[in-house]
C-alpha cells in the first residue's frame, strides 16, 4: 500500500506545525514524506492487537517531589534572550485585530 | 596522544600543569581546527583562567576533583552559562542559557576544564553532521568524508586530539555511529542513568548523554563523573532503583565465563569488511573463552519505522517551543503574531528539522495517531522484548555499529530515507532503553575506522565496559590515530 502525501496534505500539516513553507519545500516534502511514510507502513505487517504501547523504558512511574519554593531565574535572566522586550514583558505583535472585539 | 586518565594522572602528580595542557590543545586547535571544524565555540581565556586556578590548588596541596585540570569539550546541545548554546541551529545561534546542564555542573565539580562546544547536526537530527546550520565538520581520517553524526563535532575533536575527551548525546545512534566512523570509543548509557537536565530535548524518551573517549578506561572514568540521580530530571533513575557503580573498579577483571549473542542474519546487511571486523572481534572473545550463541531478533527490522514515528512525534512537540517569542530567532518584520511563529521557524530551521517536525506532526495528527504513533509504541514494546529475550540467553549482544564506514560529504544528503536506513544497528537500542558502546575494531580498504557495537541489559554499564575492555586489551585498533 502506498500512502501519497499530496501537496494539500503537506500544507495542512505545515499549518499545524506552524511552518510557513515555500512552494518548492511543499513539493519536495510531498515526495520525501510519501517515501518515508510508505516505508514506515512496514509496521502494519506486525499483529499488535494484544501488545501494550510502550512510551518509555523506565523502571519508575509517577515521580513526585515536595512542593517547596526554591530560587528561580530573575526577570532579567528570563528576559535576557527575548527577541523583543518591553519593561518586564516579552513583546509580541497584537493578537487581536482592531475591529475584532474581545 | 595522551588519554584522559593519563593526562589527569600527570596533572595530579605535577608532571605537567593544566595550563600547559590547555595551551597544548589550543596549539593543535590552531593547526587542525580549520580543516576538522569540530567546534562551534572555543573559550580559551576562560579555560586558561580555570586551569590556573586548578594548578594553584594542586601546587598548594588543596583537594581537587577527579578530572582536575583536564581539557574536555561538550556537544553544543548542553546548556552552559558561558558561550552560546546553539544546537547547531540558526534559530538558537545567539541563545545564551541562563543555567548549566547537570552534566556541566558535574564536570565543573570534578574540576575539568571545558575548552569548547562542539558542532552537531541541527537539534541532533542526522547521521553525518551535514545538517548543522552553522558549520561543516570533517572526518579526521579523511577530510572528504563525514565524521558521522549527530555528535560529529564531539567525536572529531577527540579523534583529532583537539580535547582529551568529550560528551555527546545519542537518540538513535548519535554517539555510537560517529565513534565508529572516527575510531574512538562512544558509550550510550542506559536511558535514565544520566540526567538530561539542560540537554536540549529532541526525542525525550530516547535521548541520553554519554562520553566519547580514546579508550574504554576513559569512558568508565567519564561515566563515574556524570552518572547519577538528579531530581530536576524526573526520568533520571534514583540510585536505590538502579545502584551506581564505580565503573573503573573492576574494569580490568575479564569475565571467565561470557556468553555473547550474535544475530548472523542482521550482520549480513553490513559491508563485507564491517562483517569481517565483527567476526574477528568475536574470534578474539572466543580465544578468551567466551561462548558465542546465535540468536534471532524478530522485530529488529521494524526499529527504523518505529523510531522515525516516535522520535519525530516527540521532536515535533519539543520543537514547538521555538516560536520566536521567548528566545531564539524572530522574523524581521512580522505582520501579525502568527507570522512570528511560522516565518521565524521557516527562516531559521534547516530542511531536516522541518522534515522531522512535519513527519511527527503528521503522525500525531487527528486520524493518523492510532495508525502511526500508537502502532509504533506497540512495536517498541515488541522490540524491547527481543532484547529481554536476548539477555536471557547471553550476557551481551554484539552487532555492527553502522552498515558502512564513513561516507563522502554530500553523498547521501539528497535522499533522507537512505540516510535513515543506515541507522539500522543503533536505533533499536534507544527504543529498548539499554546501554550500548562502540569500540574500534578495524579499518576498511581506505583506512577508515570500523566500530564494534556491544549491548547489554539496562543499568549494566559496569559489565558492558568490562566486556569492551577485554577486546581492547587484546587489540591495538584504539591506539591508531589519524594522520592529520
Amino acid at each position: 500500500m502506498t500512502t501519497k502525501i499530496d501537496e494539500a496534505q503537506v500544507r495542512r500539516v505545515a499549518l499545524l506545525g506552524r511552518l510557513e513553507l515555500s512552494d518548492e519545500e511543499v513539493a519536495q516534502f510531498s515526495g520525501q514524506l510519501s517515501d518515508i511514510v510508505t516505508y514506515i507502513e512496514k509496521l502494519n505487517e506486525l499483529d499488535t492487537d494484544n501488545v501494550e504501547p510502550l512510551a518509555h523504558c523506565l523502571p519508575v512511574h509517577n515521580v513526585l517531589r515536595e512542593d517547596v519554593p526554591k530560587p528561580s531565574l530573575t526577570n532579567d535572566q528570563a528576559l535576557a534572550n527575548a527577541p523583543a522586550r518591553e519593561n518586564e514583558y516579552f513583546k509580541m505583535p497584537k493578537v487581536l485585530g482592531d475591529n475584532s472585539g474581545a | 596522544m595522551e588519554t584522559l586518565k593519563e593526562l589527569r594522572d600527570d596533572i595530579a602528580a605535577g608532571k605537567t600543569t593544566s595550563v600547559a595542557a590547555v595551551e597544548a590543545f589550543f596549539a593543535r586547535i590552531d593547526q587542525f581546527e580549520p580543516t576538522v571544524g569540530a567546534y562551534l565555540s572555543l573559550c580559551k581565556e576562560r579555560a586558561l583562567e580555570q586551569a590556573a586556578t586548578v594548578d594553584a590548588k594542586i601546587a598548594t596541596g588543596e583537594a581537587v576533583g577527579e578530572l582536575a585540570g583536564v581539557p574536555v569539550a561538550v556537544k553544543d546541545n548542553m546548556c552552559t552559562t558561558f558561550d552560546a548554546t546553539t544546537c547547531g541551529s540558526k534559530i538558537l545561534e545567539n541563545f545564551h542559557a541562563p543555567y548549566n546542564a547537570h552534566v556541566i555542573e558535574k564536570l565543573n565539580a570534578a574540576d575539568a576544564v571545558i575548552i569548547g562546544k562542539c558542532n552537531m547536526d541541527e537539534f541532533a537530527m542526522g547521521s553525518s553532521t551535514e545538517n548543522s546550520g552553522l558549520k561543516q565538520t570533517t572526518n579526521p581520517w579523511d577530510a572528504s568524508c563525514v565524521p558521522g553524526g549527530s555528535s560529529g563535532g564531539s567525536v572529531a575533536a577527540v579523534a583529532a586530539g583537539l580535547c582529551a575527551a568529550s560528551l555527546g548525546s545519542d537518540t538513535g545512534g548519535s554517539i555510537r555511529q560517529p565513534a565508529s566512523f572516527c575510531g574512538v570509543v562512544g558509550l550510550k548509557p542506559t536511558y535514565g542513568r544520566i540526567s538530561r537536565y539542560g540537554l536540549v530535548a529532541y526525542g525525550s524518551s530516547l535521548d541520553q548523554i554519554g562520553p566519547l573517549t580514546h579508550n574504554v578506561t576513559d569512558a568508565a572514568l567519564m561515566l563515574n563523573i556524570i552518572a547519577g540521580h538528579d531530581e530536576r530530571d524526573s526520568t533520571s533513575v534514583p540510585e536505590d532503583v538502579a545502584p551506581l557503580k564505580d565503573y573503573l573498579a573492576e574494569l580490568e577483571i575479564p569475565f571467565e565465563e561470557l556468553k555473547i549473542a550474535t544475530v548472523p542474519q542482521l550482520n549480513e546487511g553490513a559491508d563485507a569488511l564491517v562483517q569481517k571486523a565483527v567476526s574477528e572481534a568475536l574470534a578474539v572473545y572466543k580465544s578468551l573463552g567466551a561462548e558465542i550463541v546465535e540468536i534471532e531478533m524478530p522485530h529488529f527490522d521494524y526499529a527504523i519505522s518505529a523510531y522515525y514515528v516516535i522520535a519525530t512525534a516527540e521532536a515535533s512537540s519539543n520543537l514547538a517551543r521555538y516560536d520566536g517569542v521567548h528566545y531564539g530567532h524572530r522574523t524581521a518584520d512580522p505582520k501579525d503574531y502568527i507570522d512570528v511563529y511560522s516565518k521565524s521557524r521557516d527562516e531559521a530551521f534547516g530542511a531536516e528539522v522541518k522534515r522531522r517536525i512535519m513527519l511527527g506532526t503528521y503522525a500525531l495528527s487527528s486520524g493518523y495517531y492510532d495508525a502511526y504513533y500508537l502502532k509504533a509504541l506497540k512495536v517498541r514494546n515488541l522490540i524491547r522484548s527481543d532484547f529481554t529475550k536476548a539477555f536471557e540467553q547471553a550476557d551481551c549482544l554484539m552487532l555492527p555499529v553502522s552498515p558502512t564506514t564513513a561516507f563522502k560529504i554530500g553523498e547521501k544528503t539528497d535522499d533522507p530515507l537512505q540516510m535513515y536506513l543506515a541507522d539500522v544497528y543503533t536505533i533499536a537500542v534507544n527504543l529498548a532503553g539499554v546501554p550500548g558502546i562502540s569500540i574500534p575494531a578495524g579499518f576498511d580498504e581506505n583506512n577508515l575506522p570500523i566500530g564494534l557495537q556491544i549491548i547489554s541489559e539496562a543499568f549494566s554499564e559496569d559489565k558492558l565496559l568490562r566486556i569492551a575492555r577485554m577486546h581492547e586489551k587484546e587489540t591495538n585498533w584504539h591506539t591508531q590515530k589519524p594522520n592529520l
